[in-house]
């Protein structure tokens, strides 16, 4: 006890108090929170109909009870299956709350379900279906045409996605509160799935916009970027100039002081 | 270390009076409110400066730290050779990461580090820290000294001749000031092109193949586009046909892409406000040009639901329904829009170009 009083004027004493301030706060937070209730539906054989009731218990309140929409959501005739399965598996649907954009969230439902929720939503009105397996296959690097295609799918990624996306798929932000988010986490199915039929402010880019054969190489560039090593160090999150700065600011900065500190105090 | 005993804390009072600040303060002693020069705190003793064992731990600590600054450039020197090129690991925080980078990184970091904190720690505990005050001398030299500089100065040019032969004295200004022309005018050339005309039209301009229309393709698959290919809320990046023929040929490329990248959006008619723009599209499918009027960054992020086109530089925000015209950021114009048509096959041509030069103003634009 006598060496922690000893040490309580020291200068790092603050900063320790912070970091330890924070830690306890968020772990409390993480403790404390709400979690989300886990309601079980019942699966029956017939998909269309199983996939109608799950919708009645769970989706009709804000899209109708005939998916023809109302004041809190959208029409869901003719937004096809893929659109389902993309909202569902991602966890931003069912929505937990009004928000200006549905953000990643826990997954709800199983896979049987939200296959039963999208043949319910298909059934309404022709749509875009979920890809075709083929398409969602990532291409491996390795052989100079594999290399190729992925190269390829970079620059349509270039071309179309990353001006939102960030040239790294690690998401950027867009106008009040909305944003475009990262992609490391994404499956290939769900990359797929949005870019056909374009969620929330993502614009539509259809399968005559960039062929199945681009959107697989996009998604195999996606893949590659992932496993890719990080020879500069730190990737700060690939933000660029933001990031970068931020550290450069905070770290930098303070390593400086905290040194310039430390030569000037006097010895003794 | 006992070498230092020689100024006891009392001592250091002596030198204060000393200072300069003590001496203007003696000799306005009348002013009242004058504040007085408190001088250097008394002289505090440090724990090695008087204990031969703490004084042996420094000395030891200090060596200790020295000792891994070369253990660190050991380490440096083997592992430039010894860990291969392409060997990675995984690297908590960072991912996959190149190990030779990461070692030969901290190795060094560590040897050039350590031989900053033992020269610090050598400095604070063992290095002499008696305060010491230093009379401020003048800067400038004595006049004699100047004297003499001027006249051997002007002792060279005599007898260099230069006071009797004016043409050399003239011819060498005159090099020398000409010589500072080049410079300058580097600097304003590269200030922009001379011939703004360029600037003025992109290769949209139906002067670029043979008078017909241009269809509109797809970047960077080069491939052309159909009517129906656009869907609702879909957003096409596209360039002109005219480009193949600079991809083709391998020159100049970037400049024509430059001016020439054109978003293409489909959007509900009902939405668009302005008939010159709802007249220009098809079928509430328009295009506009993708160079933004603020500095030329691509304006290509396009949210579908609220029909904005945000560049991503300065948030500069064009409202698509507004036939793009600026509801936010630095930007001073809308995006000129490209006027577009279906040709006979089904696929969207561009008839007449751009009706005003795309992209940041420049002086000699007309509007």
């Amino acid at each position: 006890m006598n060496a922690l009083a000893a040490r309580r004027r020291h200068p790092a004493a603050i900063a320790v108090l912070l970091l330890l301030g924070l830690l306890v706060t968020g772990g409390a937070y993480s403790f404390f929170a709400p979690k989300d209730a886990n309601a079980a539906p019942t699966v029956s054989a017939d998909a269309v109909q199983d996939g109608k009731n799950l919708f009645l218990a769970n989706c009709a309140s804000c899209h109708g009870v005939n998916a023809e929409g109302t004041k809190s959501g959208p029409t869901l005739v003719g937004v096809g299956a893929a659109s389902v399965d993309f909202q569902v598996s991602t966890g931003r649907m069912p929505l937990a709350g009004p928000n200006v954009q549905a953000p990643v969230n826990k997954v709800k439902f199983d896979e049987t379900e939200i296959a039963a929720l999208a043949a319910y939503v298909a059934s309404l009105g022709a749509g875009p279906g979920i890809p075709e397996e083929k398409w969602t296959t990532v291409i491996q690097p390795g052989t100079p045409e594999n290399n190729k295609a992925i190269a390829t799918g970079g620059e349509i990624f270039r071309v179309n996605c990353a001006m939102c996306h960030n040239f790294a798929g690690a998401g950027g932000a867009l106008t009040r509160g909305k944003y475009a988010p990262a992609l490391d986490e994404a499956t290939p199915r769900q990359i797929y799935e949005a870019m056909v039929t374009g969620p929330q402010s993502m614009p539509v880019f259809n399968d005559r916009n960039i062929s199945p054969e681009g959107k697989q190489q996009v998604i195999s560039y996606l893949a590659a970027q992932r496993d890719q090593t990080n020879v500069g160090g730190f990737s700060l999150g690939n933000l660029g100039p933001v990031s970068e700065g931020l550290f450069a600011w905070v770290f930098g900065l303070g390593i400086l002081i905290a040194g310039a500190v430390w030569l000037g105090k006097k010895a003794a | 270390m006992n070498d230092n005993e020689t100024t006891a804390p009392g001592e250091s009072g002596a030198l204060v009076s000393a200072t300069p600040g003590g001496v203007v303060a003696q000799s306005q002693a009348d002013a009242v409110d004058r504040f007085e020069n408190p001088g250097l705190p008394p002289h505090v003793h440090r724990l090695a400066d008087d204990d031969e064992s703490a004084a042996k731990r420094a000395e030891r600590q200090v060596a200790t730290m020295f000792g891994l600054s070369m253990l660190g450039a050991l380490v440096f020197l083997v592992a430039y050779f010894v860990v291969p090129d392409e060997s990675t690991f995984y690297f908590p925080g960072i991912g996959i990461a190149s190990t030779q980078n990461v070692v030969l990184g901290v190795s060094l970091g560590i040897s050039i580090l350590m031989i900053g904190l033992g020269a610090v720690h050598w400095a604070k505990t063992l290095m002499p820290d008696t305060e010491v005050v230093e009379e401020r001398h003048l800067q400038a030299s004595s006049p004699e000294d100047r004297a003499k500089a001027v006249a051997s100065v002007s002792k060279g040019g005599e007898a260099a001749q230069l006071p009797r032969r004016p043409l050399i004295k003239y011819t060498l200004g005159g090099a020398l000031g000409l010589f500072a022309l080049p410079l300058g005018l580097q600097v304003a050339g590269s200030l922009g092109p001379t011939d703004v005309e360029e600037l003025k039209t992109t290769i949209w301009d139906p002067s670029y193949n043979d008078g017909k229309p241009i269809r509109l393709m797809r970047d960077p698959e080069m491939t052309p586009i159909k009517l129906e290919d656009v869907t609702n809320g879909s957003v096409f990046h596209v360039m002109p046909e005219t480009l193949q023929k600079f991809i083709d040929e391998g020159k100049h490329v970037l400049e024509a892409k430059a001016k020439a990248a054109v978003i293409l959006i489909r959007l509900d008619p009902e939405l668009i406000k302005v008939q010159k723009a709802r007249d220009w599209g098809v079928d509430g499918t328009v295009a506009y040009s993708k160079i933004c009027t603020h500095v030329g960054c691509a304006v290509g992020l396009y949210e579908q639901q609220t029909h904005h086109l945000l560049c991503p530089c300065h948030q500069s925000t064009f409202d698509l329904t507004e036939d793009c015209t600026v509801i936010f950021g630095p930007a001073k114009r809308p995006l000129p829009q490209l006027k577009i048509q279906v040709d006979d096959a089904g696929y969207l041509v561009a008839p007449q170009g751009f009706d005003q030069p795309v992209g940041p103003s420049f002086w000699e634009r007309l509007r």
